[in-house]
């Protein structure tokens, strides 16, 4: 079974603040990791790997400096990584995002299974990887708990819904997201970071892919504009109510029907 | 098409190095006395902004525009499980009421399932102008490939400038298909929307967990997906009278097909992680007695609430080990917490502090408590909770 898992370097802090008078944001270095939400995509494969053999692939998308989360992949026990990067790239949405991925991953190899994390912790849209599985017109679930079982002629998975647990089969190729805590991830080894997998990672552009227009990507391709970025409001107001206990549970009930929890 | 241009003849050594430094995302980098914007550009324009002055400036190339009077009409996605309309959906159906009014647009409501009658009925109650139907055995259950057919099946007759959809766990998954298909713009989970008079969409949602809020248009491609959250925007009041007209859709019979097969579904229990509640109802020493508990229990009922407590109700044996909020229980980040006779200890606030808003009763002026609270109400709870069933029990509206 060839698998492969999209993965994403996000930044190592979400505590950014944006300067109300410039709009510029305001990081606390520029430190990176990957997005943790990934790592139980990555632990799912390898575990799929363990028992029906085959290959765990990561993939992902970014500058030069990207290519950490992809090694930490390999030394989490990933055969192979695939960086895809190019400044023409740049600026891309989710539209835009998912149709380079797209095209990256049918560069890359046929595989019978894509894994993703749930979401991310910079974007949190959960968005791109149904949108990828459209461009490679294969199926998918989202917030998967479990990968049951892979037979001849297809994959059950467990779809965590918010009510309920679907059990569902589907055929291969299918590309599925994989939810929080579905698993423990492991570390990476330290075994392999000795060993020399720096070749494993491969980087490729613009020009490896078959669509080359870059009209359809990065800034270009990119249907949604940022118009600004701002800092959230604060909510420091604090209110104390004191009275009876008529008009507290007046209040009470106001406060509850304004918040729409009654 | 915007981008941006860097004008090397302006660059010396002294520019390249304040560029590379402006930019928040390290993508400006020099080499042999030339600037670069590497992939890490998230087009801010900051260096456009605050940068020396005309060194990158913002560009725009003629493209393809949209003809935006042929997309009319802000279209909702009602969701359905066996018939029974998500509430999401009446809360799109208000902000939907609200946007086509400013734009003088209609609102279309899409409803995708089986023997859907009734439920077709009901969405007529909450003031669309059509709602549209395809009602089919085999979109019985939700399965994304015919689902997202039917969507785009609207979308190509109808029209509508706007698609929103519910952020749910199927929402989640319908959207981005869809909007994939169309290749337009999808912005999850906004929190606020408005339109403009040409029907751009105006959307703001939160990023980097909450830290920065972004504006994003959808300025050249139509419809504009978005999905919204449960619980952000406010539902309209159900009319007495039904209005507006339910039209029923088909699509091409091989339209219907799904390759995925739906082996099982397992309820949920009820009892669930506090960890993962929305809403809790945490209880404290103020609490007299176990029998008590009960009053506790209705309220947590009516709010759809878990109940949580403090560590010395879980020594008083009272509660499971795995309901006590604090350094020694479990965090918590509840969208609402209400805390019920507890004075607020340090110990018990760090697991708690994350909670979007907080609500305290408790009978001491001087709790700690009311130093956390968005809300506190200085009284006793024997007396506040009895009056505050009989007001509900008084002034009941549904939901």
């Amino acid at each position: 079974m060839k698998i492969l898992v999209c993965i994403k370097q996000v930044p190592g802090t979400t505590a950014v603040e944006v300067d109300e008078k410039t709009g510029v944001l305001k990081r606390d270095g520029v430190e990176s990791k990957m997005n943790p939400f990934d790592l139980y995509a990555i632990e799912q494969a390898l575990c799929l790997r363990e028992t029906y053999g085959g290959s765990v692939e990561v993939i992902t998308m970014g500058p030069e400096q990207a290519k950490m989360v992809l090694q930490e992949a390999v030394y989490m026990g990933a055969d192979r990584g695939i960086l895809i990067s190019d400044r023409r790239f740049a600026g891309a949405d989710v539209v835009a995002t998912s149709y380079t991925l797209s095209q990256g991953i049918q560069k890359s190899g046929t595989y019978d299974l894509i894994l993703c994390g749930k979401q991310t912790t910079d974007g949190d849209t959960a968005q791109v990887g149904p949108e990828t599985a459209e461009f490679l017109k294969i199926e998918h679930v989202s917030n998967v708990l479990q990968v049951v079982e892979v037979k001849k002629d297809g994959i059950i998975v467990l779809e965590n819904q918010e009510m309920q647990v679907r059990k569902l089969c589907l055929p291969l190729p299918c590309l599925l997201t994989i939810e929080k805590d579905a698993n423990t991830p492991r570390l990476p080894s330290l075994k392999r970071k000795m060993e020399k997998t720096e070749q494993k990672v491969e980087v490729i552009g613009l020009d490896d892919f078959s669509d080359q227009d870059p009209k359809h990507y990065g800034l270009a391709g990119s249907p949604t504009q940022v118009e600004r970025i701002f800092p959230p409001e604060k909510n420091t107001d604090r209110q104390v109510f004191e009275g009876s206990s008529t008009e507290l549970a007046e209040r009470f009930t106001q406060i509850l029907k304004q918040k729409k929890y009654i | 098409m915007k981008f941006l241009k860097i004008h090397q003849e302006l660059v010396t050594g002294e520019i390249a190095e304040q560029m590379c430094k402006i930019c928040p995302f390290g993508a400006i980098s020099e080499k042999d006395g030339k600037l670069e914007i590497g992939m890490a550009c998230r087009m801010c324009r900051v260096c456009v902004k605050n940068g020396s002055p005309g060194v990158i400036t913002l560009e725009e190339e003629a493209q393809e525009t949209v003809q935006k009077s042929l997309w009319k009409g802000i279209a909702v996605f009602a969701e359905q499980e066996a018939g029974v309309i998500h509430p999401v959906v009446y809360e799109l159906l208000g902000k939907a009421l609200e946007l086509a009014a400013k734009s003088h647009q209609s609102v279309y409501v899409l409803l995708i399932g089986h023997r859907l009658a009734d439920a077709v009925q009901e969405l007529l109650h909450y003031g669309a102008d059509k709602v549209f139907c395809y009602d089919s055995e085999e979109l019985a259950e939700f399965r994304i490939t015919p689902y997202v057919n039917a969507v785009e099946d609207f979308v190509k007759q109808i029209r509508p400038s706007v698609m929103m959809i519910g952020a749910t766990v199927k929402g989640r998954s319908l959207a981005p298909r869809a909007a994939a298909r169309f290749c337009t713009g999808l912005t999850a989970d906004c929190t606020v929307l408005q339109i403009k008079e040409n029907t751009d969409l105006v959307q703001i949602r939160p990023a980097f967990g909450g830290n920065i809020m972004a504006q994003i248009i959808t300025p050249n491609s139509r419809p504009q997906f978005c999905t919204v959250r449960y619980k952000v925007f406010a539902a309209p009041e159900r009319k007495e009278q039904g209005a507006g007209e339910a039209v029923y859709l088909r699509m091409k019979e091989e339209q219907y097909a799904s390759s995925v097969r739906i082996v099982e579904k397992i309820e949920k229990p009820k009892e669930m992680d506090i960890a993962d509640a929305e809403v809790i109802v945490a209880v404290g020493r103020g609490v007299k007695s176990q029998n008590d508990l009960r009053i506790i229990e209705e309220l947590a009922e009516m709010l759809h609430a878990q109940i949580a407590c403090t560590r010395p109700l879980i020594e008083a044996g009272w509660f499971d080990a795995r309901k006590q909020i604090g350094l020694s229980g479990r965090t918590v980040k509840p969208k609402l917490i209400l805390t019920i006779g507890i004075s607020g200890s340090v110990q018990f606030v760090a697991g708690m502090k994350g909670a979007d808003c907080v609500i305290a009763i408790n009978e001491d002026p001087n709790a700690a408590i009311f130093d956390v609270a968005h809300y506190g109400f200085v009284g006793n709870l024997y007396e506040l909770l009895p009056r505050f069933f009989e007001e509900m029990r008084g002034g009941r509206r549904d939901g």
